[in-house]
């Protein structure tokens, strides 16, 4: 099977105006990021690959950069949706699931990429509020959840389960600077990456500190045959169902004619 | 050479699926069964999501009925009345069937009920089938003459109300026995994937006492629409139907049960039924003890837009 490569080239806005943003007023650094196209498509052969967006530090500081106090952390998310857990339980000699948890609106992939062990650039209580990273995104249950005593467990069965099925991926070594301000995160789209917008975030970080962010929209969209029938399942249903049926008949007469024995 | 199931959402080898749908189609052409019950489980065992296996289960029944239904009609072999009131029943049993599945999955249940709904159905099924050919085989052995016991003219079921003529079955009988059979395996239908035939022609030829010459036909037509209907409410509501495997499968079905029609031609009736009752346990037997053995991972992830 071919393996496609999506390298997609940024734009790099150097001189950027300084635009009105809600960026914290004491810092005068700003980031930038780009890449080439808001839309891949992908054939549904596809096994996975690595998507590498650029980025500029505008208005950093000469001195600080030189001393690598300047780190980015790159995330790649997936389209949010509501996530349930399972537990199975054995009641009876048999093995039941027993006990859910649903998280809201948690992406279906996400792939980190960071100048150096995201713990190691700022601390976890910060990266909790901004939700960076596997470990600390926010992962708030939906209904009665009783206690909260088994919340840490569910948790990590979730983040355990999404990293070992590949969908969640961190690459701390994965943004590296190519000249002085310029930088290059690459961040790896899963085999199964899920059709839907995906947001890439930056985040710029002096000292610990965290400087300011930067958000764009990629649209995943897959194409083929597969997916067509995809589609097709989940938008026209009923004709959907109704081919199904069609395509049995025809098979199972065709069959009588061609094996008649009679 | 790999193929990816848009539905199921993961790649499989094309020839094992191939094969399973030939295997199958073998069998069911060897035995003059639907292969749904056997289908079925033998996608899950391969992986594939019990819920995308239970509809495309019903849309490989269609495909497998449909060839058996036609050579029936031409000879004759349906009575339509008959077949219709069982239709009535089967409709609105798999109506009901696919509102437990749809609570079923919602609750988290669905692969359980469905694993327990097998070993029970295919435990029992096997079990007496085996009971049924080994004292046959025991009779045949000892040159025992071999009659198919058919005890009394009338019993409960005759003295229902509601009664119709049948004319091509030359039987005379209530309806609501029939449009019971009919609901009971349409909700077989939509929450196992089964045709329900190995369980409606011995319910129609020793409860009801319909004549044996149509029973097989007029179940067939009973089969192809309810397994039909449940494809595409299934499509429509839970979008569970892989038409791709569906198709990978009803191809080689077909194919290979036209080589086990030559098979089973060769073999006695009492052997076949031996080898199938064993088979049908060894099936049922193997969903049991992957309900009871620890699994690798109790904990499992589900998201709300696919959700198995």
């Amino acid at each position: 099977m071919r393996i496609f490569s999506h390298v997609l080239f940024a734009a790099l806005l150097l001189a950027a105006p300084l635009a009105a943003q809600a960026e914290p007023i004491d810092f005068s650094e700003k980031l930038d990021i780009g890449i080439s196209t808001d839309e891949i498509s992908i054939t549904s052969d596809f096994r996975g690959a690595d998507l590498t967006i650029f980025g500029a530090i505008d208005g950093f500081n000469a001195n600080l950069l030189a001393q690598g106090k300047y780190n980015i952390v790159v995330a790649l998310e997936g389209p949010k949706e509501n996530t349930t857990v399972r537990k199975k339980e054995r009641i009876f000699g048999i093995w039941i699931n027993t006990n859910s948890m649903t998280f809201e609106l948690v992406p279906e992939s996400y792939s980190l990429s960071s100048t150096r062990d995201i713990d190691t650039i700022a601390p976890p209580g910060d990266m909790n509020n901004m939700g960076i990273g596997v470990a600390h995104m926010p992962l708030t249950p939906i209904g009665f959840v009783g206690d909260g005593s088994n919340l840490t467990e569910f948790r990590d069965a979730f983040r355990r389960l999404r990293e070992s099925s590949g969908v969640y991926q961190r690459d701390p070594g994965g943004v590296q600077f190519i000249s002085s301000s310029l930088f290059k995160a690459s961040v790896r789209l899963p085999a199964d990456v899920p059709n839907g917008v995906h947001v890439v975030r930056a985040y710029l970080f002096r000292e610990g500190l965290f400087v300011a962010a930067k958000a764009l929209p990629l649209r995943v969209v897959k194409t083929g045959l597969e997916q067509a029938i995809t589609t097709a399942a989940h938008q026209q249903p009923f004709l959907y169902g109704l081919v199904a049926v069609l395509l049995a008949v025809i098979t199972g007469w065709l069959a009588s004619i061609v094996f008649r024995r009679d | 050479m790999t193929v990816y199931l848009p539905i199921a959402e993961l790649s499989v080898n094309i020839f094992i699926i191939l094969g399973m749908g030939a295997a199958v189609g073998f069998l069911s052409g060897m035995f003059g069964v639907g292969g749904g019950f056997l289908i079925t489980p033998l996608l899950i065992f391969y992986n594939i999501p019990p819920v995308v296996a239970v509809a495309t289960g019903a849309n490989q029944v269609v495909a497998s009925s449909i060839s058996g239904a036609i050579t029936h009609f031409r000879r004759g072999t349906i009575d339509i009345k008959l077949g219709t009131v069982l239709l009535c029943g089967g409709l609105a049993g798999a109506t009901v069937g696919l509102w437990i599945f749809s609570l079923l999955r919602r609750i988290g249940q669905l692969d359980l009920v469905i694993s327990l709904a097998y070993v029970l159905l295919l435990g029992t099924v096997g079990s007496l089938m085996l009971w049924e050919s080994i004292n046959a085989l025991r009779r045949a052995a000892k040159n025992e003459t071999v009659t198919l016991k058919r005890p009394g003219h009338h019993n409960w079921v005759h003295r229902l109300p509601l009664k119709m003529r049948f004319k091509k079955s030359k039987i005379y009988l209530s309806v609501i026995p029939i449009a019971a059979l009919g609901f009971c395996i349409g909700i077989l239908t939509s929450v196992m994937g089964v045709g329900g035939g190995f369980i409606m022609v011995p319910a129609m030829i020793y409860l009801l006492r319909i004549p044996t010459n149509v029973v097989v036909g007029t179940s067939l037509f009973q089969i192809i629409f309810v397994s039909a209907y449940t494809v595409i409410v299934q499509a429509s509501a839970n979008y569970t139907v892989d038409i791709v495997l569906a198709f990978v499968l009803m191809i080689a079905g077909v194919i290979g049960a036209q080589y086990g029609v030559r098979v089973g031609q060769r073999l006695r009736g009492e052997q076949l039924r031996a080898l199938l009752a064993l088979l049908v346990l060894a099936v049922g037997i193997r969903l049991a003890i992957e309900l009871v053995i620890p699994p690798k991972e109790i904990y499992s992830v589900v998201s709300a837009g696919l959700g198995f």
